[in-house]
């Protein structure tokens, strides 16, 4: 069974379908592509995972337990982190405040005993942000912001980690950091859901990429099969089969 | 009211982006975009999602500010421009999904036309001579219109308000392929006509025989410029990185 | 039956009304995204208007018509647009709530100095003297046929105008989008003109039907609009249909509560306040919005406070209070007695607003609260009351939050006044009651009830000397407490919660619980203001926790900073030391006072960081400079000294504390200047050599040369190239 599992969700707002029947499941330790043309549905999946949005049909289960009818803030206690597409930073807030906010948080319901300013400085230098952790973090350039979203994910020390698009924004350097820091994290057993345009990146991690076009999924396989499948190239290139 | 821009002679770039840079709030999503569309040619903007196609279109129609670079239209720069004033001079920006109101009738939407500087009657006399449905569809509620008519009421702007420059964002977008198809012919009559016409889709197939130029847009840049042919492979690389 | 028939004319009537002003409230705020407070306002001020015209100076009906409904009304509302709502877009909620309320009191204050209040202005009503109708069974008066008719064709007229001009399509279709309409050639600004011009002309006609029904009192008929809020909520503000719906519910529950509410002496003022009953429980059944990221963001900046700076800062209120009360005669410490209770009160929304971005503008309720507390419970001036007067005020606030909590920005603001309404209209008018036959309590015994002073250490504090020093003290304390917040986990969590819901939620931060604790402490602090501003009053009555001042205090702690406690002790200040002041010093323009309140809010509201923020970075300089510092202290303490002895008049003490601190300011941040002037010198004294020592020093370089050339005024030729071709 694998940890995250998404089946027959379905959106609908007024009549347009924004998610129709979409399965797919996240397996610990390993990195989930989701990819798709814009408008496909990407976020308004995250945001049914997490609880933003509750969908019209369909279940979201971790570790087999159903979450459908649970607050978002329950859902991230029970180990569902996630990072915005359009940056929900603390913007008043320095960086190491923006994560400590997420670890005391964590202190404050869990029964961890791990001081937040020592969860704070591993995760600091983790992320690589430990020469602007004093900074106000409305005066990062966005490729840093995405890593202060990310850090504040690890604060809360999850079990399901979703990002999406978290390399835009980051040059080539920082993306080829940033896959390094894909990789370890899934390999602390982590599953990682990862949305993204840059498609070098999700094929360099991912182990499994699905594809989401019009709501639905249309393709799920490794990168390379992604890469040759033909319902793929038409939803992208419009090639008429 | 205002001039509208006169048909400056054939060599001149009627619409022309240099080193154009614009943000969403922090986030950079154009990182010196240049390129020009020739008087009365058909360009094509493809590239895959993200890239900025969008946001260039919003900001040659003034919709969304230049942080640093150059909008020039018709050689006249037009930064901060207001978009009402470029549309009263004849640019017309058909934004992508839903270009109507929704809430409006279809008559009512027409209505809202004659701001470009044309007379009801003109307007709805192209617009139903095009697309007659629309002309058995005046008095419904164009939210209740099918997508495909929805798009062929957006269009209708682009045709009946007689523009000089027509920006076209993904036209084809969550549309059977035989009405694009046909909306894509009304593109082709149009730039027949003699408009210029820039359009963004992310199908090179769809706007092969239309463009008369392409350019593929990757990361807010324009990363090649060709004929839409040319270009194709090079977009499947873009896209999907094979 | 004959009474039924009557009481739903009644109630039709004032639907009518109701209709008319709320239509003009969901048109403004779907055209132009700014929800006015003072919509109201501009009926009463057309209300004034129509009696002057009709009745002062006895023009004819159909002349005053014209001359309000169609050229006055129209021009003040295009100006509004012009000066006001069109630099409101893509600001916070917050900012529009503030300037919309500061115009609400600018026009209150407005209607009050062109007509005094306290007069009366009787206004009959239209046809008053015709006969009544007869309808089957029932009469129904002229001014009601009237009334009903106005609002049938005022509905008709808005469908015709926005179906069949130009102009209305282009407002509904901002509504659905306003950069497509901008992209068909709309002009946003002139479509948003044209609704705020109708919108006023709609309050008008409310504000000149409704007026010849109750008093002509600008605060009251400014509120009266309660109402027609209620009724718009009912259409989610947005839609006309279903705010017509809402407004019969609102009219016909007036209507039936006044024929059939038993004659009960504890139910007279739940007919007042059933719109704002009604407005409560309508947006409490509004479906739960869902959690988004911010919308527009704040250009805020809120420094974290130091602990030297917060020390500081309450060691200087503390002296502040005890100057006041060594240097003011005893009418002048009532007057400026004030600003710290008061001042406590502002800071309670340090918290909520400040950190937490909740709105509430009930804090005088609360505060009255408190009030009522410590008169009933403060016999012989027990301090043990204060505790009370906290855990009550903080226990009801937390009541109110519970429902409250689902609602957010507009919506929040229009809850809180609506509590404020009731607890005003109704709970504070209540006669003596049982609770549960407990208890009885009776509020405010005979509208109004004695409180006794504190008494503490065995002494007892009633005089209005003392009481200052206690309410500068309490004010120095509570502020400690706000920063100590802000330091804190709860502030970060406050800061972040404000920036972010979407993201505290999905972090696994308990949200409601957070604006639960926040709202407790909120109330709980303006609470304690209250009890203190009850001591110095010595008699209370429900007129002081009104509405209107909750609003002046949350207008201008805005206009502070509400981000700082400095922010608080502005309001304070302003409210009863600039303003009375004012009217001290340029008695001519005393009754331009009530313009000020509005008027700042108007002008600075739109600044998030608050009036404070740079006043406290023009004195930055000092606390760089301990030499200024110390000795702007013994100046301040000579001059004191001065004033003790009477050698100086208050007016010279006054001048000499503003004058000092500046002339130390500018000392201090001239002497940094000169610092870094002479620094920079060092650092670039290459460039300052003077022409002659060029080269002798340290070898010539191109600069030196292009240097010498522009000085002297000679063609460049370059080291380089001298060096490369040996001669020139």
């Amino acid at each position: 069974m694998a940890l995250l599992e998404v089946s027959g969700v379905t959106v609908r707002f007024g009549g347009n379908v924004a998610l129709d029947d979409v399965e797919f499941a996240a397996e610990p330790g390993l990195v989930t592509g989701l990819i798709g043309p814009n408008g496909a549905g990407k976020t308004t999946l995250f945001n049914v995972i997490t609880g933003l949005l509750p969908p019209s049909h369909g279940q979201v289960r971790l570790d087999g337990r159903s979450l459908t009818r649970l607050s978002p803030t329950k859902r991230a206690r029970l180990g569902m982190a996630r990072t915005f597409q359009r940056l929900e930073l603390f913007s008043l807030l320095s960086v190491r405040e923006n994560i400590w906010v997420a670890a005391d948080v964590r202190k404050g319901w869990s029964h961890d005993r791990d001081d937040p300013a020592t969860v704070v400085e591993r995760i600091v230098e983790q992320v690589g942000l430990t020469a602007v952790a004093d900074a106000r973090v409305d005066s990062l350039p966005t490729g840093q912001c995405r890593l202060v979203e990310l850090g504040r994910c690890l604060a809360t020390k999850p079990k399901v980690l979703l990002l999406d698009e978290p390399a835009s924004g980051q040059d080539e350097n920082e993306t080829v950091v940033f896959a390094e820091l894909l990789r370890a994290l899934a390999a602390d057993g982590m599953a990682v859901v990862l949305v993204e345009h840059d498609v070098h990146l999700v094929m360099k991690v991912c182990a499994q990429v699905h594809v989401l076009d019009f709501g639905r999924i249309i393709a799920s396989g490794t990168p390379s099969e992604i890469q040759h499948d033909e319902a793929v190239l038409s939803a992208y290139l419009g090639t008429n089969s | 009211m205002t001039q509208p821009v006169t048909m400056p002679p054939p060599t001149v770039n009627l619409l022309e982006f240099r080193n154009v840079h614009a943000a969403y709030d922090r986030i950079d999503v154009l990182f010196g975009i240049d390129l020009a569309v020739p008087s009365g040619s058909v360009v094509a903007l493809l590239g895959p999602n993200g890239a900025g196609k969008t946001t260039t279109l919003r900001v040659a129609a003034g919709l969304h500010p230049v942080s640093s670079g150059d909008v020039l239209i018709a050689g006249r720069r037009v930064n901060g421009t207001a978009p009402e004033e470029l549309a009263r001079r004849g640019l017309c920006l058909i934004p992508e999904g839903r270009g109507i109101f929704p809430n409006l009738t279809v008559r009512e939407n027409l209505r809202m036309m004659t701001y470009a500087g044309v007379s009801l009657s003109a307007v709805e006399e192209e617009a139903y001579r095009r697309f007659p449905r629309l002309k058995e569809r005046r008095r419904q509620l164009a939210g209740t219109l099918s997508g495909g008519e929805q798009q062929m009421l957006a269009m209708a702007r682009g045709l009946a308000t007689r523009p000089a420059l027509l920006l076209l964002d993904e036209l084809s977008m969550g549309l059977a392929p035989i009405i694009v198809e046909e909306l894509y012919e009304i593109v082709a009559q149009v730039a027949r006509e003699g408009v210029s016409i820039l359009v963004v889709e992310q199908f090179a197939s769809t706007v092969l025989g239309v463009a008369d130029l392409a350019a593929v847009l990757v990361h807010g840049k324009v990363a090649k410029v060709g004929t839409p042919a040319e270009l194709a492979d090079d977009l499947s690389k873009a896209y999907l990185g094979a | 039956m004959d009474k039924f028939l009557t009481f739903t004319i009644v109630g039709l009537s004032l639907a009518a009304i109701y209709a008319v002003i709320a239509s003009g409230l969901v048109l403004t705020y779907t055209t132009t995204g700014i929800f006015t407070f003072a919509h109201g306002a501009a009926g009463m001020l057309a209300a004034f208007a129509y009696w002057q015209l009709r009745f002062d100076w006895g023009w004819p009906v159909p002349v005053c018509l014209v001359v309000i409904l169609g050229m006055m009304a129209p021009l003040f509302g295009m100006l509004l647009e012009v000066v006001v709502m069109r630099g409101l877009r893509g600001t916070t909620d917050t900012v529009k709530l503030v300037v919309s309320i500061s115009l609400l009191l600018f026009m209150i204050g407005l209607a009050q100095l062109i007509w005094a209040p306290g007069v009366s202005r009787p206004m009959s009503k239209f046809f008053a003297s015709s006969p009544t109708i007869h309808l089957g069974p029932t009469t129904i008066t002229w001014h009601q046929a009237i009334t009903i008719g106005v609002a049938i064709v005022v509905g008709i007229a808005l469908r015709f105008g926005l179906t069949r001009f130009r102009v209305g399509l282009a407002m509904r279709a901002a509504v659905d989008d306003p950069s497509l309409s901008a992209l068909n050639g709309a002009r946003p600004n002139r479509v948003s003109m044209v609704a705020w011009a109708l919108g006023t002309v709609l309050a008008a006609i409310g504000g000149i039907l409704i007026a010849p029904n109750v008093t002509l009192d600008a605060p009251s008929l400014s509120l009266l609009i309660v109402s027609a809020y209620a009724a718009a909520i009912f259409g989610r503000l947005r839609s006309l249909p279903l705010t017509l719906l809402g407004a019969i519910v609102v009219g016909l529950t007036d209507g039936y509560l006044t024929g059939y509410l038993p004659q009960n002496q504890y139910l007279i003022g739940l007919r007042i306040a059933s719109p704002a009953v009604l407005l409560f429980l309508v947006l409490l059944v509004l479906p739960n919005p869902r959690l988004r990221g911010r919308m527009t963001r704040s250009r805020e900046f809120f420094p974290m406070p130091s602990v030297r700076g917060a020390l500081t800062f309450a060691g200087v209120v503390v002296l502040g209070g005890v100057v006041l009360m060594t240097t003011l005669s005893t009418p002048d410490q009532l007057t400026y007695g004030r600003i710290f209770p008061i001042g406590i009160v502002a800071l309670s929304l340090v918290p909520l607003v400040g950190f937490g971005g909740q709105i509430s503008l009930c804090q005088l309720s609360f505060a009255g609260i408190g009030g009522l507390v410590m008169a009933h419970l403060g016999h012989g001036g027990d301090p043990l009351a204060l505790v009370w007067a906290v855990l009550i005020a903080a226990a009801v606030g937390a009541l109110i939050a519970l429902p409250a909590l689902r609602l957010s920005g507009i919506y929040l603001a229009l809850g809180t006044a609506a509590f404020a309404t009731i607890l005003d209209r109704w709970i504070f008018t209540l006669p003596k009651f049982a609770v549960f036959g407990w208890f009885t309590v009776d509020l405010f015994t005979q509208g109004s009830i004695g409180v006794d002073p504190l008494r503490a250490f065995g002494t007892k504090f009633d005089d209005p000397g003392s009481q200052i020093v206690i309410g500068a003290v309490a004010f120095a304390l509570v502020s400690l407490f706000v920063i100590a917040i802000r330091r804190g986990r709860l502030g970060r969590r406050l800061i972040a919660m404000k920036d972010s819901e979407a993201a505290c939620a999905t972090l696994g931060m308990n949200l409601l619980g957070t604006k639960l604790l926040v709202f407790a402490i909120s109330a709980g602090v303006a609470g304690l203001g209250g009890a203190l501003y009850a001591t110095q009053l010595t008699t209370i009555q429900a007129g002081n926790f009104d509405l209107v001042s909750s609003l002046q205090v949350f207008a201008l702690a805005v206009v502070g900073g509400i981000g700082a406690v400095g922010g608080a002790l502005f309001a304070g200040i302003s409210l009863y030391a600039v303003l009375p002041l004012i009217g001290v010093l340029f008695p001519s323009i005393v009754q331009w006072v009530g313009l000020l309140p509005g008027a700042t809010g108007i002008g600075l509201g739109r600044d998030p960081n608050g009036a404070v923020h740079p006043m406290r970075e023009g004195f930055a300089p000092l606390a760089g400079s301990p030499s200024s510092l110390l000795v702007m202290a013994l100046a301040l303490a000579a001059l004191y000294g001065l004033r003790l002895a009477d050698a100086i008049d208050n007016w010279t003490f006054v001048i000499g504390l503003f004058v000092i601190p500046l002339i130390a300011t500018a000392v201090a941040t001239l002497s940094a200047a000169t610092r870094q002037r002479v620094l920079a010198q060092l650092e670039s004294s290459p460039d300052r050599t003077p022409l002659e020592w060029i080269g002798i020093d340290r070898p010539w370089t191109d600069a030196d040369v292009e240097r010498l050339d522009r000085e002297l005024g000679t063609t460049s030729v370059l080291a380089s190239e001298l060096e490369l071709h040996g001669t020139p």
